[in-house]
């Protein structure tokens, strides 16, 4: 559903769809259902001339079938939810799998700066490339990232992801992607960070090795990584 | 005026007692969650016994046996509430805002000290709970004071004695938040 | 503008000549009656409604046509639409939805359902509204110093809420959180008298099972308010100390963590959901009651399912947090405690439903207003299962899905609710009637403009349009014209809702000279308010009523009338 309106370009990117269609079919099915039954009871007891209400306290057995069912079975629903759910958070949260690279994202007012590798292809190295507002990532290449604060809470979001992380300042925190598909796209702010957090746009470039290579090549590499990002205690 | 509602009683609990009840627990959750963030900080932060070292222990004692001492008289001038005895009740309350006055100086010469010698609320957030939860506390005994004055000054003429009781419930209340800062702020090193 | 209302409420209640002998001050500025000081709430939070009314309109205007003037208002920059939605958040929340559910209706009508006089401590209840109303009047003059309103959300996450060079709103956030703090306290105390009240002076023969539920409700939703607040308190000091003292509570500088502060801040947000819930859920069961001429459908599941409910509100808070930087770990319970806290809540939506089974419905203006309640809450119910799976969540964190999912509960709630209770009670409160075709107007054209709001803004949502941003120029995905066209579809039915509240405002004060009369009881309704006159002379009762039964006996076989009011001995 969800890609629809925006490309699924990561590994898990599907799983999360697939989640949110499930949920959509469960809670669509009962909402449609209850609304159904309300208005059909709006309609069938309105009032009618000379003819009263009838009187139950809620408690007969046969009635208090019809709340005690239903409320099973919205049980039976949220456990399949459940499961759904922290599957997908397991895959995407909770563990992580090894990684072909390592990205540092650094968010601070109101700016995102990104340290990617070098030629070399390891972090915190001379020839890290630091840039502003930009992450170029290889396709099918498996990321972790480092999030890290400089002054406020910021959130790193990538829609086309389906991933999103705040950033704590005094934390470090890990966290991965696989990119699947090439193309441009969006980095969102998503926790408000004062008067420019509309302002924190950022653009991710998905490129195949080739025009990641190219770009790499292009790029002349500064010496920020290891001079200027403090090296905390990982969480 | 009293209105009629004031003078029912449902629940068979007086209804003033209600409503010191309800004021306890709201502010045992204020102090459980100034408390409670403490702890938590403190688990985290081993070096926080250092900064507790110089927190003054003697006279944390000191100030726990008066506020103990001063719930006593409290209790004692509920007892002569009860019997009747306005007049010793206001006495026995005036003994107990003697010992919150105890309290209050003597923690006035301990923070002074210490604020002599560079600990203030903003050199270590042990210092800051240390001055926060301390703070509130002191603004509690002040309140309670006050309000026991008040109704020393009534239980003296005979007049709502029932009173006599309640302020009692608020200041054991007060000197229970005290047995929990005492050990957390002063003895934990 | 509350001023006015009440002189003219004041004209009116003079009519009846009860108090005629008290200056108008002291009897409607300085009065410890309860239904006075019902209506004071009543009208400030109807002054607030429309102040947070107006900041809506002002960002939602910016939202559609960036960067242009907006009529009454003017440029809206980045830091103006920080400061308006933080503000509109906070001021919908606990200056409009708090006061008048729990506080206007609680005051009206917990002791003249409870059959006594006045609440237990009057002085109290009247310190408890001077104390809110300082709290809005120090709210709404922290748009007015330097620097602005604060803009940190209505969350108020620090570092950003905590650092002044951070928000760049010294005093504003300090004013902010003053002002929070105030309210809290207001509430605090004016909870006193919803639970003694009604545990303690409700009139001779009134059990426990014989209480309106809307009076359960409040008692219940206070004792939330009450539980959940203090940890929260406790950290507002420690943030206004971040913020005028330098200490390091929630600065990672220091030994401080900004996550402190989210804890303590949804641990008691959670709550607060239901604190305003569930008085909406006893105004919507008295009313379904009432035009179904039926008895509530399994009274005692109710009373339980809300105990459960409001236990349970407190296991949930962290599913705001799931990507805040927690441990991972424990989303998976947040998760779990999310989803059974939704089997509750179904439950109660279900009894309501079939408390419509075998009813004489009359669709009159209160009952749509009910009906209409659980129809949208049904919605801002089931898109809550997406934001409390924590895997689904990860994408829709903090996008426009949770925006509309809220606004799909809390105008239920505060706006659906509050108008269902209005209506149902106007003639108990002014003494007469309000136009029903002005009314069903005013209805449909609020009902339906509030889905044109919100659904495209779920649309936007799961296109991941993030929340708080002023401006989305600056997004290429977000700036394509479809999505442009769904805000400004949002933004006009907000222009026509707001519209349509007119037609409210003109019948409210119509019918209050023009209205027909209502005399005690013109809904036919069985608890003890509509025993006495409209509107209920000082003092309520002319003889201290007694109860014989539950309050919703209606159509009860073998009797002529269908319904038995509870103070009727047979």
């Amino acid at each position: 559903m969800i890609e629809h309106f925006l490309p699924a370009a990561s590994s898990y990117a599907q799983d999360i769809d697939n989640l949110f269609t499930l949920i959509f079919t469960l809670v669509g099915f009962w909402l449609v259902l209850t609304e159904a039954v309300f208005i059909y009871l709006i309609v069938k007891f309105r009032k009618k001339d000379g003819q009263k209400a009838e009187y139950y306290t809620g408690e007969e057995k046969h009635l208090k079938r019809w709340i005690t069912v239903p409320h099973f079975l919205v049980l039976i629903c949220d456990i399949f939810i459940l499961v759904g759910a922290v599957n997908v958070w397991y895959n995407v949260k909770q563990q992580l799998p090894e990684a072909d690279e390592i990205v540092r994202v650094i968010g601070q007012q109101w700016a995102w700066t990104f340290v990617h590798a070098g030629p070399d292809g390891t972090i915190d190295t001379d020839d890290d490339i630091a840039i502003v507002d930009e992450l170029h990532v290889k396709v099918g290449t498996t990321y972790h990232f480092k999030l890290e604060a400089r002054d406020v809470l910021h959130s790193f979001s990538v829609p086309v992801f389906r991933l999103k992380q705040d950033a704590v300042p005094g934390r470090v925190i890990t966290g991965w992607f696989k990119p699947t598909k090439v193309g441009e796209h969006d980095v969102q702010c998503a926790e408000i960070c004062g008067i420019g957090h509309g302002l924190m746009a950022a653009r991710i470039f998905i490129e195949t090795p080739e025009e990641h290579a190219a770009w790499l090549a292009g790029q002349r590499p500064i010496a920020l990584a290891s001079a200027n990002t403090p090296q905390r205690v990982e969480d | 005026m009293r209105p009629i509602a004031n003078t029912r009683s449902v629940t068979g609990i007086p209804t003033g007692r209600l409503a010191v009840w309800w004021i306890i627990v709201s502010e045992i959750v204020i102090f459980g969650g100034l408390l409670g963030s403490y702890v938590m900080y403190r688990l985290a932060h081993d070096s926080w016994a250092n900064q507790a070292a110089h927190t003054n222990t003697m006279a944390g004692a000191f100030n726990t046996l008066v506020l103990l001492t001063s719930s006593l008289s409290a209790v004692l001038a509920h007892k002569a509430a009860s019997e009747g005895d306005g007049k010793k009740a206001a006495k026995l309350l005036g003994a107990t805002i003697c010992g919150g006055a105890v309290f209050l100086t003597v923690k006035a010469f301990e923070w002074t000290h210490e604020i002599s010698i560079g600990y203030t609320i903003t050199s270590n957030t042990f210092w800051s709970f240390y001055y926060t939860a301390a703070g509130l506390h002191g603004l509690h005994v002040i309140a309670g004071m006050i309000i026991m004055g008040i109704v020393a000054k009534d239980a003296a003429k005979g007049r709502e004695l029932h009173r006599v009781e309640l302020i009692g419930l608020y200041w054991h209340f007060v000197d229970l938040v005290w047995i929990f800062l005492f050990p957390l702020l002063y003895i934990a090193k | 503008m509350a001023e006015s209302v009440e002189t003219q409420a004041a004209h009116h209640e003079d009519a009846h000549g009860h108090h005629g002998e008290m200056s108008f001050v002291s009897k409607y500025v300085f009065s410890t009656d309860h239904k006075v000081i019902a209506m004071q709430y009543l009208f400030t939070g109807m002054a607030m409604a429309l102040i947070g009314g107006f900041m809506a309109y002002a960002f939602r205007m910016q939202l559609a046509f960036p960067g242009e003037a907006v009529p009454g208002y003017g440029i809206v920059s980045a830091a103006n639409y920080n400061a308006l939605v933080t503000n509109h958040g906070t001021i919908m929340i606990f200056w409009v939805a708090m006061p008048v559910l729990i506080a206007a209706f609680g005051n009206f009508l917990i002791p003249l359902m409870c059959g006594c006089d006045d609440m237990v401590f009057p002085k109290i209840n009247r310190l408890s509204y001077q104390i809110f109303l300082l709290s809005a009047v120090v709210l709404i003059s922290s748009f007015f110093v330097e620097g602005g309103g604060f803009g940190g959300a209505w969350t108020a996450y620090p570092p950003l809420s905590a650092k002044a060079e951070y928000s760049l709103t010294k005093l504003g956030s300090s004013i902010w959180l003053v002002a929070v703090a105030l309210e809290f306290i207001a509430f605090l105390l004016g909870g006193i008298n919803f639970v003694t009240t009604a545990m303690n002076s409700r009139a001779p023969g009134m059990k426990l099972y014989d209480i309106p539920i809307v009076v359960w409700m409040i008692v219940v939703a206070s004792i939330l308010f009450m539980v959940s607040v203090g940890p929260l308190i406790a950290g507002a000091f420690m943030l206004l100390f971040d913020q005028t003292l330098g200490t390091q509570f929630y600065d990672p500088d220091g030994a401080g963590d900004p996550l402190l502060w989210q804890h303590l801040f949804w641990f008691f947000g959670h709550p607060e959901v239901y604190v305003v819930l569930l008085p909406a859920l006893g105004i919507v069961a008295e009313v379904i009651t009432t035009f179904s001429r039926k008895k509530l459908f399994a009274y005692r599941t109710v009373l339980y399912t809300t105990f459960g409910t409001g236990v349970l509100s407190f296991t949930v808070w962290a599913h705001h947090q799931f990507v805040a930087g927690i441990d991972p770990r424990m989303a998976n319970i947040f998760t779990l405690t999310t989803l059974l806290i939704s089997v509750p809540i179904a439950e109660l939506c279900f009894v309501y439903i079939a408390t419509l089974f075998g009813g004489s419905i009359r669709l009159t203006t209160p009952m749509l207003w009910a009906l209409a309640f659980i129809a949208e809450f049904l919605i801002g119910g089931v898109t809550g299962i997406f934001l409390g799976a924590s895997g689904s969540d990860i994408y829709l964190h903090d996008t426009y899905f949770v925006l509309a999912h809220f606004h799909y509960t809390f105008y239920p709630i505060a706006i659906i609710g509050t108008f269902a209770g209005i209506t149902y009670w106007y003639p108990k409160m002014f003494g007469r009637m309000l136009n029903e075709t002005l009314g069903k107007i005013h209805f449909w054209g609020s009902v339906i403009s509030f889905n044109v709001i919100f659904i495209p803004l779920f649309v936007l949502g799961i296109a991941g349009q993030h929340r708080r941003i002023f401006d989305y120029r600056n997004f290429p995905e977000l700036a394509l014209p479809q999505y442009q066209d769904l805000r400004i579809l949002a933004t006009f039915a907000l222009l026509v809702m707001l519209a349509f509240q007119v037609v409210f405002l003109y019948n409210f004060f119509m019918s209050l000279f023009k209205g027909e009369k209502a005399g005690n009881n013109p809904w036919k309704a069985n608890t003890l308010e509509w025993t006495v006159p409209s509107p209920p002379p000082h003092g309520n009762f002319a003889e201290m009523p007694t109860v014989y039964r539950g309050p919703y006996e209606y159509s009860t076989p073998g009797r002529d009338e269908d319904y038995w009011p509870q103070n009727v001995p047979n």
